[in-house]
């Protein structure tokens, strides 16, 4: 789950880490008083969206004024902002965080991972702050610190320190700087998180060291146990497609062609999508439906593929394993019926009771394609999309 | 042969009494696989389908001499479980469980290097399949039928995929000296090159499948290993090529994050290690067909 800015600008902050004082705002007047509570003469107007890179985007505003803010604000609000992070439809911006501008000497990058090499969490950092870690990784690579945390014992003060002496941080900063990076290692460790990254953490031009940027991630799993974070979860950000699925208990994520695809297991699908492209098509979507597909979880599986209108055909890939291919069968035969589906619908069944399920699929009298290897289940899906696409006037 | 389980295997069920250990526990006996007890914390000293229900691994241990254990506690619990089968003596474990969070599977991975390799359990998943060595025993969750048995390893990810490629296998005639999962978590107790090694030193097997998926190091890993180590074929397959940067396909961790996680990517380096990779799920039978017969 990814969090705004702003909301990881409060969390790290209830863990020791400098953050320019900044405040919330809905509306015009709203970041108008947010400015005139924050005080000063120079304040940054920021388009909270799910993604970064929003400088580039035009999501970020520097102001000297409240008619500049009011601008910026009406300008922001309601804008769907486009980065390479929110593919091409991007994100609406609904809430604007208004911020103390920073008069910046040095900019870091800080960030602190799971990295899965190691099995440990990995905190990187680099002297080059304010391009993304890709960027640095590719134009500076020499610059790049890490640090390895041992997870019995935590992060200790000396690795933040080779840290902060590495980045060749005057040394009346170094307290500050260890106290950073602790700060956000244990708000990693507390919360559950899966990725903290302070681009950039820049160094002011009067020696204090602040967290310009702030970026969270956390791990779904943990969120059980997380019910303040799990709080900060903000829909609008969201597919609202993939969140629907996520609610029912289904895993989808949405793609560009026009095959839609219900399968079992998460491997089976890719495997299936794979095949499909193969065989000379493009999956809708990903979607794994788990072990039980009850006669329910597929006719929740079939509206959820058919609300994405670029649908002209449905596959259905099955393996029962724990399920049996008969159960599965007149959950497909039932969700059709209910549904009334109009497109063609290729079904291949395997595992356990394969044969009886085959059978209620052939004596339902729907008309749907049978197949009974993957090959052929691709094949045939494909083959019946451009049927479809064909036949339709474009 | 086989690696890790056989039917002389003495097995405990970890969520014993639960309804999803109890039914998968039933199938497990079914296959003929030796369940000799199950713990369930308080439930102590009772009976479950015929087989003695203990308070603590330790227990189970000291009383039925079991090696191995499959755990179907739930995910906020699991890893409690997990560490607890390490320092009980259990020697395999088969952790099920989808959902644990990814910090419990660090700290269970640092506690089980506190004992030394030799005394070290080894785990197999979170998050996966499971375990089945065809008519020998199943740790695990998967339809023992459609493995046929036989003198390849399987190795993969996905639990459906994993069965694919068996019942491709099965259709040629080709059959399996046992079968992996390791889950598609990102952080999973054994790698693809922990379970090479184990095939590798295996002499009923002759070859082994590995099937991969996108995101994380280990396929690459394996991949180096296989060029440098393994005497035996490996035939590779990596799903997940149509699949978005940045986006989790189902499995936590199948997520392309960085650079040569992408399934092209993972295919070149397999490529490249001397694997023969599938040019397509469905074609995994037929490329082990023809593995074995060059």
């Amino acid at each position: 789950m990814d969090i705004h800015e702003y909301q990881a600008k409060e969390l790290l902050k209830d863990f020791g880490v400098p953050v320019p004082a900044g405040g919330l705002a809905y509306s015009p007047e709203q970041a108008v008083y947010r400015a005139k509570e924050i005080g000063g003469d120079r304040w940054v107007v920021k388009a909270q969206i799910h993604s970064g890179a929003r400088g580039k985007a035009g999501g970020i505003k520097v102001c000297g004024s409240d008619h500049e803010i009011w601008q910026a604000a009406e300008e922001l609000l309601g804008k769907r902002l486009v980065t390479h992070q929110t593919g091409p439809r991007g994100k609406v911006v609904h809430r604007l965080y208004v911020e103390a501008a920073t008069a910046i000497d040095r900019e870091i990058y800080l960030g602190f991972v799971l990295d899965r090499q190691s099995e440990r969490v990995m905190v990187v950092a680099s002297g080059e702050g304010g391009m993304e870690i890709e960027e640095i990784a590719v134009q500076r690579p020499q610059s790049i610190l890490r640090q390895s945390v041992e997870p019995a014992v935590g992060m200790q003060d000396f690795q933040c320190r080779e840290l902060a002496f590495g980045l060749k941080l005057p040394p009346a900063l170094t307290s500050q700087a260890v106290s950073t990076i602790q700060g956000c290692y244990r708000a990693l460790r507390d919360l559950d998180a899966t990725m903290v990254e302070i681009n950039p953490l820049v160094m002011t031009k009067d020696g204090r060291l602040f967290a310009l940027d702030a970026k969270m991630a956390f791990d779904d799993n943990a969120l059980f146990r997380r019910s303040s974070v799990a709080e900060l979860r903000d829909k609008s950000q969201e597919d609202p497609r993939e969140m629907a699925a996520a609610d029912r208990g289904l895993s989808y994520v949405g793609l560009d062609g026009n095959i839609g695809c219900i399968i079992n297991g998460a491997g089976l699908a890719m495997a299936t999508m794979d095949m499909i492209m193969h065989a000379g098509g493009e999956p809708a979507n990903f979607l794994d439906i788990g072990g039980g597909a009850s006669p329910e979880r597929v006719t929740k599986a079939f509206n959820l593929v058919l609300s994405d209108e670029k649908v002209q055909t449905i596959l259905v890939n099955i393996f029962a394993g724990i399920n049996r291919c008969d159960w599965v069968a007149e959950g497909v035969v039932q969700a059709v019926k209910k549904i009334d589906l109009k497109i063609p619908l290729v079904v291949r069944l395997a595992g356990t009771n394969v044969e009886a399920g085959r059978k209620i699929l052939k004596d339902s009298g729907l008309p749907l394609i049978m197949a009974e290897t993957l090959a052929e289940a691709a094949d045939k899906a494909v083959a019946a999309w451009k049927k479809t696409s064909a036949q339709e006037p474009s | 042969m086989s690696i890790l389980l056989d039917e002389k295997t003495p097995v405990i069920v970890q969520g014993f009494t639960g309804q999803i250990g109890t039914f998968h526990a039933k199938e497990m006996m079914e296959y003929g696989t030796h369940v000799v007890g199950g713990v369930t914390p308080g439930k102590g000293g009772t009976t479950h389908l015929g087989k003695p229900v203990f308070n603590t691994v330790k227990e189970a241990v000291e009383t039925t001499g079991a090696v191995a254990s499959i755990i179907f506690v739930p995910a906020p619990f699991a890893a409690d479980s997990i560490m607890e089968a390490a320092d009980g003596g259990i020697r395999y474990c088969v952790a099920i469980t989808d959902g644990i969070p990814a910090q419990d599977m660090i700290r269970v991975k640092r506690y089980m290097r506190r004992y030394r390799a030799e005394n070290r359990m080894r785990l197999t998943g979170p998050n996966c399949a499971g375990t089945i060595s065809p008519a020998k025993a199943m740790m695990g969750i998967m339809p023992g039928h459609i493995y046929m048995r036989g003198n390849v390893g399987i190795v993969g990810r996905s639990g459906t995929l994993g069965y694919e490629a068996a019942s491709q296998m099965k259709t040629l005639g080709i059959g399996v000296t046992t079968s992996v999962g390791i889950g598609g978590d990102p952080i999973n107790g054994s790698s693809f090159k922990d379970i090479l090694e184990l095939f590798e030193e295996d002499p009923e097997t002759k070859a082994v499948v590995m099937i991969g998926e996108i995101g994380g190091p280990q396929e690459a890993e394996a991949a180096h290993f296989a060029r440098d180590h393994m005497k035996k074929p490996v035939v590779g397959y990596i799903a997940g090529l149509t699949a978005p940067k940045g986006r989790r396909m189902g499995h936590a961790g199948a997520i392309i994050s960085a650079f040569g996680e992408s399934a092209a990517e993972k295919v070149e380096i397999l490529q490249e290690c001397g694997v023969t990779v599938a040019p397509s799920p469905a074609e995994l039978g037929i490329t082990v067909a023809k593995v074995l017969a060059a």
